[in-house]
Parts: C-alpha cells; sequence; structure tokens
C-alpha cells in the first residue's frame, strides 16, 4: 500500500497530457511481414551424475531444431502434448530461459545474442502471459503494483507521476474496474486475475505477446471471456501472438496457423484449415482424432486413432523420425532417416491446401475431423 | 434402479458462514448405464459424488437432508462398518489426479492387492498375483514385472489405468469417476476413456462420470445432468441436450466453447461469474447471468419441469429457451 501512496502524489501532480498509452513509435515493419523468425532453436539440459565432479551423461534434448516466422498481428498457435517442449520455447523467445544453439531474430536481429541494454529494449516488446493466475502474481503485492510494476524496470514507458493513470487505463482495457486497484489477486476470480496477468503483459506495450495456456486454469463459461478479450485486444493494438495451448479447439478458434510439436519438434505447420481440414503428418491425424467433440451425433461416424504407448523420455529420443515408435506407417526409412520439416514431395507441385509443411516420409492427406 | 439420490443437501461450516454446496438433488443410475454430471468447479458435482461415497469431510460437511439408494438401502441410515463395506466392493471411485491418490511409498502391487487382502482376507501372496491379473486387465505392458513398481516409475496414462484397476478389483456394481482424464494429454485420454468405456460394458456396470468437458461426455455418456450452483438445471439423453438445450446456462456453455470442427467468430460468453456460495442469488440461481432473466427468475425458485419424456429443466422460460 505505502507504494501505491507514492504513486498517488504522483498521479494527481501532473498528469495532464492526453497521449495514450498505446503504440510506441517505432512500429514501422508492415502487416505481413514476419517479426519473429526463430531457426534451429535448440535447449538441451544437462544430466548429471555425482555430486563434487559433475559428469554430463547425457542431455534432455526439450528442444531440437525448432525453426517458425511470427508475422504482424498474426496469431501462431503451437499445440502438443505434455513434454513436447512448447512452454520451454515460450520460456526462450522472452529470454527466461537461454537457448542451447539457434537463433530467433525479432526484426533482423538475433535477440540471443544481446546482452544488457540491448537486451533489456528488446524484452519490452516481447511480453508474456502465464498459466496459472493462482500462482503467477504476488500475493502480498496490490493489482496497481504488480501491474506497475513493469514501468519499474522501463521507466522509459511512464514517468513515475502517470503511473497510477496507465495502470487503470490498463484495467479497464482488460474490463476490470479501474477502482479495483488497490485490491489484492486473492480478492478476484480466476477469470479476473488472468485479466491482471494480461493487463501486466500489455503494460509496456508489447508487440509480441506470448502465451502458454492462458486459459486452461478457467472454467468453461469464462474461458471464452477471456479468449474474445485476447482477440480484441490484437485487433485495438495490432499485436502478434504466439498462443501455446493442447486444447486443439481454443487453439482452432484462436490462430491464423497452428504448428504441432512432438517430442521437441514441429511436425507439421501451416493455417488453421490446412492443419484441421488437410492433416498429412500421422501425429497430427491421430491427435485431432483424439480430440472429444461436443456432439453425440458425430460419436458413430467418427474415424478415431488410438495411438499406442506413450511419449518416448526427450533425454533418449528415438532415431529418425520421434514419432516412429508410436506410428502405424512406420517402416525402415523412419529409423534411418530424419524426416525434414518441408512440403512433402508427393505435393510438392499440387496446388492444394495438403502441400504445406510436413515432417513424414509417408506423408498423406487424411481427414479426421468431420465437417 | 441402481443408485437413486434423493433431495440431497450439503453444506460446509466456514468461518465465514455456512456455504450451501449441494442443494437438493435427485438422479440416478441403472446398471450398465451412464450418467455425465456437468458443471463448473464449486457446481457441487464433486461433493454430490463425495456423499455417495460417504468420504466427505464431515465435519465441517453435513448432509441436513436426502436419501441415497443404493441397491434399495439408504445408505445414510448405515453404520459406518456397513459403509465400509459397501466402500470399493460395492461401489467405487476413479479420482483426477492419480499421483497424488497412490501411496508414494507403496508398489503398486501392494496397493492393488491390498483390495483384496482387506476386503476378501486374501494371503499376500495370491493378493500379488490378483494384482498382476488386474493390470493385465487394464493392458499395463509387462505387468509381471511392473507389479513392484513405486506409482512415480509410471506415466500418468499408466498411473491413471493403475486407478481403473483399483476401483475394478472387487468388481464394484457402480464406479464414479471424478475427471478421470482431465489431467492426461488428448492422446493418453482417448486411450483411457476407451479402456474404461469397454471395462464398462464387460462388467454391466453403472459409470457416474463428473466432468466439465463437453467433448468427453458426447463421446461416452447415455445421459446427463448439468450442475450450477448445487442444483441440477437440466437432465436429459444426451443427443436431445445437445441438439436442443432446455436451460439457458446448458445453451451458453455449448455456445461458449471453440469448436476443433469449425473456425467460429466470436465467442458467446456468458457474462458474469458463478456465484459465492455462501450468498446464492435468490430465486434461480443463474438468473444475474442469464440473457432471459424476468422478475420471477429473481424471486421464485424454479423446480424441475418435465420437458419432455426423460427430460427436465429448471428453468421458468424453457418452452421459450427451446423455441430459441
Amino acid at each position: 500500500m505505502p507504494e501505491l501512496g507514492k504513486d498517488t502524489s504522483g498521479t494527481t501532480s501532473g498528469a495532464t497530457e492526453a497521449s495514450s498509452w498505446v503504440g510506441p513509435s517505432t512500429r514501422s515493419v508492415s502487416r505481413g511481414e514476419s517479426i519473429l523468425e526463430v531457426r534451429d532453436l535448440v535447449k538441451h539440459y544437462p544430466l548429471t551424475q555425482g555430486i563434487i565432479r559433475k559428469k554430463q551423461v547425457g542431455a534432455v534434448k526439450a528442444v531440437d531444431g525448432v525453426s517458425f516466422d511470427l508475422g504482424r498481428g498474426e496469431t501462431l498457435g503451437i499445440v502438443g502434448e505434455s513434454g513436447c517442449g512448447k512452454s520451454t520455447v515460450a520460456k526462450m523467445l522472452v529470454q527466461l530461459e537461454k537457448p542451447t544453439s539457434g537463433a530467433i531474430r525479432y526484426k533482423g536481429e538475433d535477440i540471443t545474442e544481446l546482452s544488457g541494454r540491448a537486451l533489456k529494449a528488446v524484452r519490452r516488446n516481447i511480453q508474456m502471459v502465464f498459466q496459472d493466475p493462482y500462482t503467477s502474481l504476488n500475493p502480498r503485492m496490490t493489482v496497481g503494483d504488480i501491474i506497475g510494476e513493469p514501468y519499474e524496470i522501463h521507466p522509459e514507458v511512464a514517468p513515475k507521476g502517470d503511473r497510477r493513470r496507465k495502470v487503470q487505463e490498463l484495467l479497464d482495457v482488460v474490463g476490470l474496474n479501474p477502482e479495483y486497484i488497490n485490491r489484492y489477486p486473492h480478492q478476484f476470480s480466476g477469470g479476473q486475475r488472468q485479466r491482471i496477468g494480461i493487463a501486466r503483459g500489455l503494460a509496456l506495450n508489447p508487440e509480441i505477446i506470448v502465451a502458454d495456456e492462458p486459459v486452461s486454469a478457467l472454467d468453461v463459461s469464462v474461458q471464452a471471456q477471456v479468449i474474445n478479450l485476447l482477440e480484441k485486444l490484437q485487433q485495438e493494438f495490432n499485436l502478434s501472438y504466439l498462443f501455446i495451448a493442447h486444447d486443439l479447439s481454443i487453439v482452432r478458434h484462436i490462430s491464423d496457423r497452428v504448428g504441432v510439436m512432438y517430442l521437441g519438434r514441429v511436425v507439421e505447420i501451416g493455417t488453421d484449415a490446412e492443419i484441421y481440414e488437410h492433416p498429412t503428418h500421422p501425429y497430427t491425424q491421430a491427435l485431432l482424432s483424439a480430440v472429444p467433440v461436443p456432439d453425440p451425433t458425430a460419436r458413430d461416424h467418427r474415424e478415431r486413432i488410438i495411438l499406442s504407448g506413450d511419449v518416448p523420455s526427450p533425454a533418449n529420443p528415438p532415431s529418425g523420425c520421434r514419432f516412429r515408435t508410436r506410428c502405424w506407417k512406420a517402416q525402415e526409412r523412419c529409423a534411418q532417416e530424419v524426416p525434414l520439416l518441408a512440403v512433402p514431395a508427393v505435393f510438392r507441385d499440387a496446388d492444394s491446401p495438403a502441400a504445406h509443411d510436413s515432417a513424414c516420409h509417408f506423408a498423406e492427406e487424411r481427414v479426421v475431423v468431420p465437417r | 434402479m441402481l443408485l437413486e439420490v434423493r433431495d440431497l443437501h450439503v453444506e460446509f461450516k466456514t468461518r465465514d458462514g455456512v456455504a450451501k454446496a449441494v442443494n437438493g438433488v435427485n438422479y440416478s443410475v441403472d446398471e450398465g448405464e451412464t450418467l455425465a454430471v456437468l458443471g463448473e468447479s464449486g457446481s457441487g458435482k464433486s461433493v454430490t459424488a463425495q456423499a455417495v461415497m460417504g468420504i466427505l469431510d464431515m465435519p465441517p460437511g453435513r448432509i441436513p437432508q436426502g436419501e441415497i439408494f443404493f441397491q434399495g438401502k439408504d445408505l445414510l441410515k448405515l453404520k459406518e462398518d456397513q459403509r465400509r463395506k459397501i466402500r470399493g466392493a460395492e461401489m467405487a471411485m476413479i479420482f483426477q489426479d492419480a499421483l497424488s491418490s497412490l501411496n508414494p511409498v507403496l508398489s503398486v502391487g501392494e496397493q492393488l492387492g491390498e483390495m483384496f487382502v482387506v476386503h476378501r482376507g486374501m494371503s499376500k501372496k495370491d493378493s500379488r498375483a490378483k494384482a498382476v491379473e488386474l493390470m493385465d486387465r487394464v493392458r499395463i505392458p509387462a505387468a509381471k514385472e511392473r507389479v513392484g513398481q513405486y506409482p512415480h516409475q509410471f506415466s500418468g496414462g499408466m498411473r491413471q489405468r493403475i486407478m481403473i484397476a483399483m476401483a475394478l478389483a472387487l468388481e464394484p456394481k457402480l464406479i464414479i469417476a471424478d475427471e478421470p482424464t482431465t489431467a492426461l494429454d488428448v492422446t493418453v485420454q482417448a486411450q483411457v476413456m476407451d479402456l474404461l468405456a469397454e471395462l464398462q460394458r464387460e462388467l454391466n456396470m453403472g459409470l457416474i462420470l463428473i466432468t466439465h468437458d463437453l467433448g468427453v461426455v458426447a463421446d461416452v455418456a447415455d445421459k446427463i445432468a448439468v450442475m450450477y450452483a448445487g442444483r441440477i438445471v437440466e437432465t436429459a439423453p444426451v443427443k436431445e441436450i445437445y441438439a436442443n438445450p432446455a436451460h439457458p446456462y446448458t445453451k451458453g456453455l455449448l455456445e461458449s466453447i471453440p469448436r476443433l470442427d469449425q473456425k467460429g467468430q466470436e465467442l458467446y460468453a456468458i457474462k458474469g461469474l458463478p456465484p459465492n456460495l455462501l450468498n446464492i442469488p435468490p430465486g434461480c440461481a443463474f438468473n444475474p447471468r442469464c440473457p432471459m432473466a424476468q422478475d420471477i427468475c429473481r424471486s421464485k425458485v424454479p423446480p424441475l419441469f418435465d420437458v419432455a419424456e426423460g427430460r427436465q429443466s429448471a428453468c421458468h422460460f424453457w418452452k421459450e429457451t427451446l423455441d430459441a
């Protein structure tokens, strides 16, 4: 509370200029151009043995060669099961984890090589919204302190006297009553807390928001509210989203393009229609066919691909194609040769939605989502 | 009828007052039938199930009113030692989080075998053989080798299979599964639901499936009861409720979920929040969030109106909702 008092005194004195909190002047890249390019991103966590002299005996290959582009104003959805590396990718994008190798280019500049002031400047533009609104907000800070904290680190965005007003504007933008500024997180419901998390992500006028499972902790009726809010904010501020989730229905709803990850790699990537209506990778097909559809009339004529077994350990992934141990199409070649993420040869000259990047030697189109 | 819950009320004493978690629930399940109880957190769906199983913490919980008939006997009138004989043997429960429901310091074989030692007076050695048999039944590979392993050595899907094996051990008549696949990945979720449905058919058990996932319900349930603020607001055969809901809450839920097979526009969002159970709104509990609410909704609690054969809706305006 005392800190907020400090803010208040400043606000009342001199916040007169009417400049909106949105939109840094540096936004010049035109729509359609990619704002973020990820190339061959790798993250290995070492496995060590011994207490005194730690000897590396292996590595958990959490992310092992991931590449994608994110366009301005675009939403790229990343789906995959637990352990596929999607959250690790998110952490590397916001530089919470340092990649083992690979590049993350933000407007052409590799941010993995930046440090100090330059890194700080980039971080301002790439912000994160976390999954669990119960643990990602400090219970001993007021909402005003939580949303205003980014300004402590980046004072150039909001001069001290202006902060309280900006926080209140942010609360209004995410659909919360600006008068709640002095309340604590426990006084809010899950959906409201996630709004607070989103407001904090927006505080520094970022261009890119990395959202890691932002609605999976919320009740069904509240999920829709938060998704609608995210879509509204994207249009209003021309944000680019990297939207990570395991719920394929939600990802389809919000995404322009979708990437499917399995065991540290992207196996298939394309527009939402390409992935959902014309999947060519067997893993995508199995994943889509396993999603329960809220339509009891569909259950009788729906084709289901039930995979056997579990995801192998990322410390010791299968050779060649990583999906081959669970794949019904696997052949000798799959164990020998790593399939590249590219348009499969069979579709190369085809003018069809099936002609999108898919890392499978035996890619073929199969419709698994009833239309 | 295998199980019949009649006018069940459950409340919890808290520091801030009495939380009315369940306010007059009626439902029934027959042998071989699957009832899905759908609701959001705080709707009372799990508390009802806990009352049926007899595993409510009392106090702070209290059942001021209601009857639970299981195979003709009112469970609430039985003594604790009689209930204990029923629990596990006649009815069993599968929980959401297998890792925290299994004992980490006992091997899965010991935990599975314990059922036979306690309820059937079997020797340890025989119970171990039974445990292997059960693990085979829920299709855990290499059951013989893995029976001595501990829960942390199994994957999430395998742990949930062990939970299912444990529930099935004594071939109960009724299984209550509380969000059995929520913690699992999609592909594993499909494996586990398939297994559960198959075993249910095989043993002709009644199944109460508690979930918030409208997709899972559509896949496996025969009938459905939608709960809101401790009451059933709509109950119907599963096909009819999805095609034409008779309660605005059900309708709102169905419209608010994105669909895998459709790329929609803006989602319909039910405004506001579920009510605080310490202070449930008068009249229909859903009225502050309902687009159709009128004066009568704020003053009079709607009873369950008969909408059609086997269908009921607790809405004063069920006709208008159906027609809309």
